[in-house]
């Protein structure tokens, strides 16, 4: 179990915020379709804070405008991988940004074992640190 | 004000007769100049000395800030002098002030300056010009850089943000609501053991930067190797903590560029993601340290140490938008730019200026902000605003409002100074900021919901709850100094 406040991985825009409802899931969707953003939806059983690709469940979704679709490629993804970290994205393709614009988690393990740090001793006082994910240890698709 | 016509004395034997002869004449006022699209311009507020005209008075500092001399030099007949002139084009009465009104005339002068008379990729040698002679001249009695516009031209000969807001963001993973940071306090005398006991709370809690503040750099009570070991120990404990992505500001400023130099590979060997360093140290060592961070994968944070001495008052010195046009230029990727609602100096629409100027693209004219010209930033990477001193979660709603959320929140009281403690302050700021966006989102209007929206998640975050108990009545209401000349007007809607 972790240690922080709320006992889980904070990544995201509203970890600090109790688990969204598939309302509140619906009303960020709105917002950024109101944008002309695309949405996706992507998973990983691999939280490391440096692991930029999660796997998408599908391309992100450039022509569907209607949030209740959406709503439910969340939930394809949900019962699909119900105890993986679920994350929805949005993406600008505006010149100047060309990049993320949202990111939150909609769905977790039911145990976030969280991370170990590694730190290897070296020259003087200096550290070099590894932050292990504790999930990873088993293979993939065993981890939680 | 109505055109005055160009009383430039023809170029010839007579224009070069030794002696002195007024600015206008020497081909410094050019009423009807045509602006290049290559031209550097700027907007100065001018303050004449009793009796000077201001066209002449324009017409000096055009001339001061480009080839002239007190008087007449024949060697200008060996160059191609007519173009190295700058030429003041137009002069303005400010708004409020001269006969009729209690204030002072003032004006404000518009200078062009051709791209030739600028080494291209060197902040130190455009400020040279522009601001090198001019402020000390007798014939004006005082003297403020407004605005300048540059052309893409010139924009495209320097680097700019070393990282930039949106790689930053993708290197952090954060996106879709500001950034939390907090400066460690007290801000001097704490040990390295001790400084970074405060670093590893207010991450773990929850902020995804902290900060060495303007002044910390290797005092006895703690040298800059023991602080970055410390801190560095505490952002990575914190990042394992939490599953984030954390950083701290290490402040490499230093008495030399080799000793900069040797801090910031320092922090690199230990994996921080993020340098600091002061504006003092100068506009050439800050676009060296913006090299050094581009080719190390560095982002460089830009306290603005020392430049309320020129930018605060209205009528001397130069407004702070352009030495955050500066620093764009210069390459930092952030920049201290006001809170607007906290305990530094800052009107809402200049401060939202000074915000455009770092974050768009193309920023159009808007004298209600102080934009006194368009300018296309040529891609230029954008540089995210740090808004920081005197501000706490209770006002979460009015920061997002007034500042948006390309911008960095420090909350260093409004964290160590929780009264549960430093984890419980960063968790009351990020859970604050966490409910205001996803309001925002929601449609909601936070600008008058926002104190009911905070009280809702006070009622299951009892950090937040203490927080804003402890913070509640606490507000910075003086007057701004540096206030805009013109007021929007409402138009009807055709």
């Amino acid at each position: 179990m972790m240690t922080n406040q709320g006992n889980r991985i904070t990544q995201g825009q509203f970890s600090f915020l109790p688990d969204l409802t598939d309302v509140q899931i619906t009303a960020q969707i709105k917002y950024a379709l109101s944008k002309g953003w695309a949405l996706s939806v992507e998973y990983t059983d691999d939280p490391h804070p440096r692991n930029t690709y999660w796997e998408m469940f599908g391309n992100p979704m450039f022509d569907l405008k209607d949030p209740a679709g959406i709503m439910m490629e969340v939930n394809n993804c949900r019962k699909t991988f119900p105890n993986h970290y679920i994350r929805v994205g949005a993406f600008s393709s505006v010149q100047g940004v060309e990049s993320v614009t949202m990111s939150y988690i909609v769905n977790r393990p039911k145990q976030e074992p969280g991370f170990g740090l590694v730190r290897q001793e070296t020259a003087g006082r200096t550290m070099r640190y590894t932050i292990h994910s504790y999930a990873s240890d088993k293979p993939e698709g065993e981890r939680y | 004000m109505a055109k005055t016509e160009s009383s430039t004395m023809k170029e010839g034997k007579e224009r070069y007769k030794s002696g002195v002869i007024p600015y206008k004449k020497m081909g410094y006022w050019e009423p009807d100049y045509q602006i290049k699209e290559t031209d550097v311009l700027a907007m100065f507020r001018l303050t004449p000395q009793k009796g000077v005209e201001p066209d002449e008075c324009a017409a000096a500092v055009a001339g001061e800030s480009s080839t002239a001399t007190w008087t007449v030099v024949w060697t200008d007949r060996l160059t191609a002098c007519e173009m190295y002139r700058a030429k003041a084009y137009r002069v303005d009465l400010v708004p409020n002030t001269g006969p009729g009104t209690d204030n002072e005339a003032q004006y404000f002068a518009y200078i062009a300056y051709d791209i030739d008379l600028f080494e291209g990729g060197s902040i130190a040698n455009l400020t040279a010009s522009i601001i090198g002679n001019v402020f000390g001249m007798k014939a004006v009695k005082a003297l403020r850089l407004e605005d300048m516009h540059i052309p893409v031209a010139y924009l495209k000969t320097f680097q700019g943000p070393a990282t930039g807001v949106i790689v930053e963001r993708e290197r952090m993973d954060k996106f879709g609501r500001p950034l939390l940071g907090a400066t460690t306090k007290p801000k001097l005398g704490l040990s390295g053991r001790n400084y970074g006991r405060v670093v590893y709370e207010a991450l773990k809690g929850g902020l995804d930067f902290m900060k060495d503040d303007e002044n910390i750099n290797s005092q006895p009570f703690m040298h800059w190797r023991d602080r970055f070991l410390y801190c560095m120990d505490a952002v990575n404990k914190a990042s394992a903590a939490t599953g984030e992505v954390k950083g701290h500001y290490m402040n490499v400023t230093a008495g030399t560029m080799e000793e900069m130099y040797e801090r910031a590979e320092f922090a690199k060997s230990l994996g921080s993601i993020i340098v600091m360093i002061d504006l003092v140290i100068g506009y050439t060592a800050i676009q060296s340290m913006a090299k050094w961070a581009r080719k190390n994968d560095m982002i460089l944070h830009l306290h603005r140490a020392g430049n309320s001495t020129y930018s605060r008052q209205k009528n001397h010195g130069m407004s702070f938008r352009v030495i955050c046009k500066w620093m764009r230029m210069a390459g930092v990727d952030h920049i201290h730019a006001g809170t607007v609602v906290g305990k530094l100096e800052g009107d809402p629409l200049m401060i939202r200026g000074y915000y455009d100027t770092l974050l768009d693209t193309h920023t159009k004219m808007q004298l209600e902000k102080g934009i006194f010209f368009d300018q296309d930033w040529a891609s230029l990477n954008k540089c995210m605003p740090v808004a920081s001193g005197g501000i706490h979660a209770g006002q979460m709603h009015q920061l997002i409002h007034y500042l948006g959320e390309d911008v960095v929140l420090q909350f260093g009281g409004g964290t160590i100074g929780h009264p549960d403690g430093i984890q419980a302050g960063a968790i009351a700021n990020r859970t604050a900021l966490e409910v205001m966006i996803q309001a925002r989102n929601e449609g909601r209007d936070i600008w008058n919901e926002g104190p009911q929206i905070l009280a809702d998640a006070a009622k299951w975050c009892s950090p937040l709850k203490a927080g804003l108990d402890t913070w509640k009545d606490i507000t910075f209401n003086y007057e701004s100094t540096d206030s805009p000349d013109f007021v929007p007007t409402a138009t009807g809607s055709v």
